[in-house]
């Protein structure tokens, strides 16, 4: 299965410290120059140390999804300029040059997929289209997720990566935090399960809404993940943050997140995990 | 009192300090009553010209203005047979959000509201009104609390944000905030949000997925706040002013971008100049919301709240 944005999404080289003309890149984690091909097969995870790079959207849904497939829904929102905001550059023209890099129309996908036969609402953010940031048409595509879970009775995977609300659209942004968990909850209320996955980063409104809210909340290994920036946190208490602080790890150690999956698991127990959660309608159907 | 006064509200507060003597030494010269009343009516031409062209900016100074009326200040004025209850019932009580049982209008209520202090000693236990995790696991506690027992849920938002600490991280502020939104959006009782001074962000969202959302007419509503704004921005948080004006947090803007469903006007010179009077008005726009709302079932109001929600933000089909 070959998607046609897969080589647009897949080439953000600006990202990666090239080396020899691409085939050789230098591990974010460990240093350790990797050849760019093995990187790619094992989805952007380094063999030495397991540093978990940055991977694009589309090799996400190879990696989790069967035959990587993703039917979208509201492909086609794109988002306004409702406060008619600036900041140098004005939003529609930082709207567009993200637009331009990522191929995609916002900062979220949505649609339709299956995990090993099992039907699921699936949803990934995009860090790289403006941090990830949630403005309206984030929150619509959540929402609308959500509702479009409920209504076909599917779980739903949501994938996060987001510095959270999107500045550029002001307090309408926070009230998508309102709408996409309003959504959320009612997909929670007709007994639906929901996967929520965190990677790295997530936090500020996207941290703060939905993401902890999952049946099962997953992160990636050492994601940086939580409410309040360090460099906030830094200067409200004046003083240094410890090792390891908003890391996966510490969430894990915290209670805050219930495992840590390497990418070569997850869809294995996402699997895993859907027939548990499905299992009383598995029984209804027969 | 005099620290107390901002640049721009100087002239006002010069009268009205001398309006204040005049009517002190009333009682030993009545011939001073004409003179007073001079004053009085020109002390309110100024305070109508001073407030009719304030800054955004301007507007954000009086929101956090410390003599502003605070949530207790509104229970005291609006709340009989107030009862305030304490704590998470899992680590501990927090008192930068306030909330309890009380009376409005003859109809039993819960109110909660974000509770700044007012002197530096208050303010340690108030934590300047931001709130821990504890904080927002009291209010979903009692959000389900109102659900039970059927109690209309008033609430009083005045907070420059949740509390960034590490311990707020430990103890998981994310999913208190968000629990916090998961709740109010599905209990079956009428719930109305004042916007008594600052909303700040997510922790002032916490308190606010609200059947109907009313502001102040000098509080203000924002994903950010203008500091942290113009230092994400320009990596300079004296450039806050210029942030507040594209921020679109005041009050008329907030109207206009539906986030808010009106306004409640303060009495001349700001809310700070007269809290009885403030409540009092405060008290009748909740009465008028609380009026429409009663009459609508629990499912109404949980669909009611959740299509003000919905409809919340722009999109458009790309061409």
């Amino acid at each position: 299965m070959t998607w046609p944005e897969k080589r647009r999404l897949g080439g953000s080289a600006k990202e990666k410290k090239t080396l020899g003309e691409g085939l050789f890149r230098k591990c974010d984690g460990c240093d350790e120059t990797l050849e760019t091909d093995a990187l790619a097969a094992t989805f952007e995870v380094c063999p030495k140390c397991e540093h978990h790079h940055k991977l694009a959207p589309s090799r996400w849904r190879d990696l989790l999804l069967d035959d990587g497939k993703l039917e979208q829904w509201d492909a086609n929102l794109v988002a306004c300029d409702p406060l008619e905001f600036t900041d140098g550059k004005t939003y529609p023209q930082r709207l567009a040059a993200a637009q331009r890099n990522t191929g995609a129309n916002d900062a979220i996908d949505t649609g339709l997929a299956s995990i090993d036969g099992r039907p699921i609402a699936y949803g990934a953010f995009f860090f790289s289209f403006m941090g990830g940031s949630m403005g309206s048409v984030v929150g619509e595509k959540i929402a609308r997720l959500f509702e479009g879970a409920k209504e076909r009775r599917l779980p739903v995977v949501l994938l996060q990566a987001s510095g959270g609300a999107r500045m550029q659209e002001g307090i309408l942004s926070l009230m998508q935090m309102a709408k996409a968990v309003a959504a959320q909850e009612r997909h929670r209320g007709a007994g639906l399960p929901f996967l929520s996955v965190l990677l790295h980063p997530t936090t500020g409104g996207v941290a703060a809404s939905f993401a902890f809210l999952g049946d099962v909340n997953i992160a990636e290994p050492r994601a940086l993940i939580g409410f309040a920036g360090a460099r906030v946190i830094e200067t409200t208490i004046r003083q240094k943050l410890p090792e390891g602080f908003q890391r996966a790890e510490f969430l894990l150690e915290h209670g805050l997140v219930d495992r840590i999956l390497a990418r070569s698991q997850m869809r294995n127990e996402f699997s895993v995990l859907l027939s548990h959660l499905q299992a009383h309608t598995a029984r209804e159907v027969g | 009192m005099a620290s107390h006064v901002l640049p721009f509200e100087k002239p006002l507060a010069e009268l009205l300090d001398r309006v204040a003597g005049l009517r002190a030494a009333l009682g030993s010269d009545p011939s001073l009553r004409v003179e007073l009343e001079r004053l009085e009516a020109h002390a309110a031409v100024v305070a109508r010209m001073l407030f009719s062209e304030l800054t955004p900016w301007q507007k954000v100074q009086l929101s956090r203005h410390p003599k502003r009326p605070y949530t207790l200040d509104y229970i005291q004025h609006l709340i009989s047979d107030f009862v305030e209850l304490h704590g998470d019932r899992r680590f501990s009580e927090d008192a930068a959000i306030v909330a309890g049982l009380g009376r409005f209008g003859g109809r039993s209520v819960l109110v909660i509201g974000h509770q700044k202090g007012r002197a530096a000693k208050e303010n340690v236990k108030r934590n300047f009104g931001m709130a821990q995790p504890e904080g927002y696991r009291k209010a979903d506690r009692l959000y389900t609390i109102a659900d039970r027992f059927q109690l209309p849920i008033l609430s009083f938002v005045d907070t420059p944000g949740a509390y960034p600490g590490i311990g707020a991280e430990e103890r998981g502020q994310s999913e208190a905030i968000g629990a916090c939104l998961a709740t109010l959006s599905r209990v079956g009782v009428p719930v109305i949000t004042t916007i008594i001074g600052e909303g700040g962000s997510g922790g002032a969202l916490a308190l606010a997925v609200a059947n109907r959302v009313h502001v102040l007419e000098y509080g203000t509503y924002a994903v950010i706040s203008p500091e942290g704004c113009a230092s994400i921005l320009w990596k300079d948080g004296t450039k806050a002013p210029e942030a507040a004006e594209r921020m679109r947090m005041t009050a008329p803007e907030l109207l206009k971008l539906g986030v808010v469903d009106r306004i409640v006007c303060e009495p001349s010179g700001g809310a700070h100049r007269d809290a009885a009077a403030t409540a009092a008005l405060v008290g009748q726009a909740i009465e008028e919301a609380l009026t429409e709302l009663l009459p609508l079932s629990r499912e109404e109001l949980v669909n009611d709240r959740y299509a003000r929600f919905r409809r919340l933000g722009t999109v458009r089909i790309a061409s």
